[in-house]
């Protein structure tokens, strides 16, 4: 009992995760994201929403270094995880990219089997002592993302024969297999169908006993679902972050409210 | 009607068609193309194809069969006492044809009037003067039988060039006829359009499928008579390629074959990795400016002429390696090996394998990289484990291509690999391939009905297999392992 309520209390006290601080990104001469100064909590779901084009995604990715891969992006402010900066030159960004695990927009598996797909990451990082080890790690993955039991029979069939919301379950396991500790979604849902939208949204709820979870979605009616902080994004400001059901029902600032009545956007 | 003249007629018979048909179909409609079936112009097009298809279908047909026949009939005229065998007719045919056409250039220059050249008949003596002035040496003297071939095949030729120009005409006229007819506003010009351009891409998918029919079936032919004179245990399974052209010859297929495939192997060997990394780095590490300037040097690769890499082989690679490597290593002093051409081969390829490799790798989606790098895998990992499986299939295609090209390949070898045939393992040695042999075999003196010149054809009809059973496989693999991206 008493080991209960230490628990809920180490999640009532919401450690920061991330913080970012002044963060600007520019992408050749645009500039996308401009001062931007977010605290991401701990074992919570932070969801980011917006118009199109208003750097919510381009924000995600500086978080675990994606922009690193696109030529023409340069990031500068301070983003720090536990208080470490990532974007010190002595951080290795493919570590941090093991700790910031990502799913995206459309469902990208691999073209190996669905075995495979889990286990790329831990095998990498060789996470697994031996098989046995490395079946495990798949099978918890697989479980954490609530495939489990629509893939054990078949775990040596392609990754890329599963239905839409299966492959998104799939890229979800193939991200959680490394045990990451922030799991960075960008429009996880958009490619899904209702159905599978429910089952990914639940899963999301899942993940937040282990995970700080960031999520962009451009369905407010998802933000109000899933998250409990929601940041709004316009034109590359931040224009106004908060509890979730703050944001929604009684917003600061006129632009969230025109947004979210659906006025903007 | 001269050739030209009718495809000239039939193409301004058409031009007609189209504003005739174009204008008597708005006139249907009381000039107001609204209340047309198709937009005016497809009526147009309707005339214009209906009117030119079938004439020039006539007119390409007759072209390709008509000298054919003639040569048949005429040749089938001349007696037996003139011709006695099959190698004097076909000398006396050449004569006919030349008279006949000296003939005809007498009377195009007015040296001779026509009714001139048909009674010509007479006197013999002065046909052969005659010709002579305009520039036509007869061999022997013109017997009268000859000359009475040649005057057929004249009027053959007048008589067919007529029936086609007459027919040609008739299938125009009535084409135009018939559409311009047709061209009212009821009528589905554009769906007829639809019909004729369908018609006309199949004839061209089937021009292309038909040459290679023929190609093939010229080479079995030959291959066939080849196999009449000479053994095929023999040609496949000899260890001897020693032709003689007064006989006795040694034609085995295998010391050729094994140094196609021996130098093919060494050019795969060097070519290969290198051109696939050197794809890895312009798709996937190469700043765009680099990219620009590199992937455009390397192709130019693909473009020098293979007789110069051949001098590159003669006069650089082949002094280089005797004198660094065979000569100190006791391997042997042949400049010419399989090595150097086998090397230079492999420089000729490198652009083929990482041109075809760039795009296949650059086709690999985005996401998939992403996937990789988002569960915090290297660069040079996602390369090795998703971007190079996913592109397999396109990779081998690549190398299976530039297969075909180093078993293909003949001016490098020449002056590369020497010309010598013989079974050996020691890669300094100077070997030879197929292609340079078929190149010997059908050059100089050739005589078609020996078995060292007919061995050629077998000698390529096996290289075809052999390329067409690469292609197949590649097909294969490239079918069975392709991955699904999406």
């Amino acid at each position: 009992m008493k080991d209960e309520r230490l628990t809920e209390r180490s999640v009532d006290m919401k450690d920061i995760k991330i913080a970012a601080r002044g963060v600007q990104v520019y992408y050749g001469d645009t500039h996308a994201i401009k001062d931007v100064d977010v605290e991401i909590q701990d074992k919570t779901v932070t969801a980011f929403i917006g118009p199109s084009g208003c750097g919510k995604s381009t924000f995600l990715r500086c978080l675990n270094r994606m922009n690193d891969t696109i030529d023409s992006a340069r990031v500068e402010g301070d983003i720090r995880l536990d208080g470490e900066d990532i974007y010190d030159p002595r951080v290795d960004p493919v570590q941090l990219r093991a700790r910031v695990g990502m799913v995206f927009q459309k469902p990208n598996p691999f073209p190996k089997s669905i075995y495979d797909n889990v286990a790329y990451g831990p095998k990498i990082h060789g996470m697994a002592r031996n098989k046995a080890d490395l079946d495990d790690i798949v099978e918890r993955a697989l479980r954490r993302a609530a495939l489990w039991d629509e893939a054990k029979d078949r775990l040596q069939a392609p990754g890329t024969g599963l239905s839409g919301g299966q492959q998104q379950r799939l890229c979800i396991a193939r991200a959680v297999a490394t045990e990451p500790e922030v799991l960075l979604m960008d429009e996880p849902c958009s490619a899904l169908d209702p159905i599978a939208t429910d089952q990914v949204e639940n899963l999301i709820h899942e993940l937040r006993q282990n995970y700080s979870v960031v999520i962009v979605t451009h369905s407010m009616q998802q933000a109000a679902r899933v998250s409990q902080k929601t940041a709004f994004f316009h034109l590359g400001h931040l224009v106004e972050y908060g509890e979730t059901g703050q944001i929604f029902t009684n917003p600061r600032d006129t632009r969230t409210e025109s947004y979210i009545t659906g006025r903007i956007g | 009607m001269p050739l030209l003249w009718l495809v000239l007629t039939v193409l301004a018979l058409a031009a007609a068609g189209f504003f005739v048909a174009r204008q008597r179909a708005l006139a249907s409609a009381g000039g107001e193309a609204r209340k047309l079936h198709s937009l005016p112009s497809y009526y147009g097009f309707n005339a214009v194809i209906l009117t030119i298809a079938p004439a020039m279908a006539l007119i390409a047909i007759w072209a390709m069969a008509e000298p054919t026949l003639i040569e048949w009939r005429v040749s089938g005229a001349i007696p037996e006492s003139v011709a006695a065998d099959p190698g004097a007719r076909s000398l006396i045919m050449a004569d006919v044809r030349r008279i006949a056409e000296g003939l005809n250039t007498a009377v195009e220059q007015g040296a001779l009037t026509a009714e001139q050249a048909r009674d010509i008949g007479g006197n013999i003596a002065e046909v052969r003067a005659q010709l002579a002035e305009l520039g036509i040496l007869l061999g022997s003297d013109v017997q009268p039988e000859v000359l009475e071939a040649a005057q057929s095949y004249r009027a053959l030729g007048t008589t067919g060039n007529t029936a086609l120009t007459v027919l040609a005409l008739l299938l125009a006229i009535g084409g135009f006829a018939i559409a311009v007819m047709k061209s009212d506003s009821d009528f589905r010009a554009r769906n007829s359009v639809e019909r004729g351009v369908l018609t006309i891409l199949v004839a061209a998918a089937s021009i292309a499928i038909l040459t290679t029919v023929g190609i093939v079936l010229s080479m079995v032919f030959e291959t066939w008579s080849f196999f009449g004179m000479y053994s095929w245990t023999e040609f496949f399974f000899g260890l001897e390629w020693a032709p003689q052209f007064h006989g006795g010859s040694e034609l085995g297929l295998l010391p050729l074959l094994w140094g196609t495939l021996y130098i093919s192997f060494i050019a795969l060997l060097f070519s290969v990795p290198v051109g696939l990394f050197a794809a890895i780095y312009l798709a996937e590490y190469a700043g765009r400016k680099t990219r620009a300037i590199a992937k455009p040097m390397i192709e130019i690769l693909a473009g020098i002429p293979t007789i110069v890499y051949g001098l590159f082989a003669l006069i650089t690679v082949g002094p280089l390696l005797r004198d660094y490597f065979a000569e100190p290593l006791g391997f042997g002093t042949s400049a010419s090996s399989v090595m150097t051409a086998g090397l230079v081969m492999g420089i000729m390829l490198i652009p083929f394998v990482s041109s075809l490799s760039d795009d296949i790798i650059g086709a690999v989606p985005q996401s998939l990289r992403d996937g990789s790098l988002g569960v915090g895998a290297t660069k040079s990992e996602t390369i090795k484990k998703v971007v190079l499986p996913a592109a397999l299939p396109g990779i081998v295609g690549a190398v299976l291509l530039a297969a075909s090209r180093a078993i293909g390949e003949t001016m490098i070898v020449v002056l590369g690999a020497g010309a010598s045939a013989q079974l050996d393992l020691n890669p300094f040695e100077a070997m030879t391939t197929v292609t340079v042999k078929i190149v010997g075999q059908l050059t100089g003196d050739t005589d078609f009905s020996s078995a060292e010149t007919l061995v050629a054809f077998a000698l390529g009809f096996t290289l075809f297999v052999i390329t067409l059973g690469l292609n197949v496989l590649a097909l294969y693999i490239v079918r069975r392992y392709r991955e699904q991206y999406e």
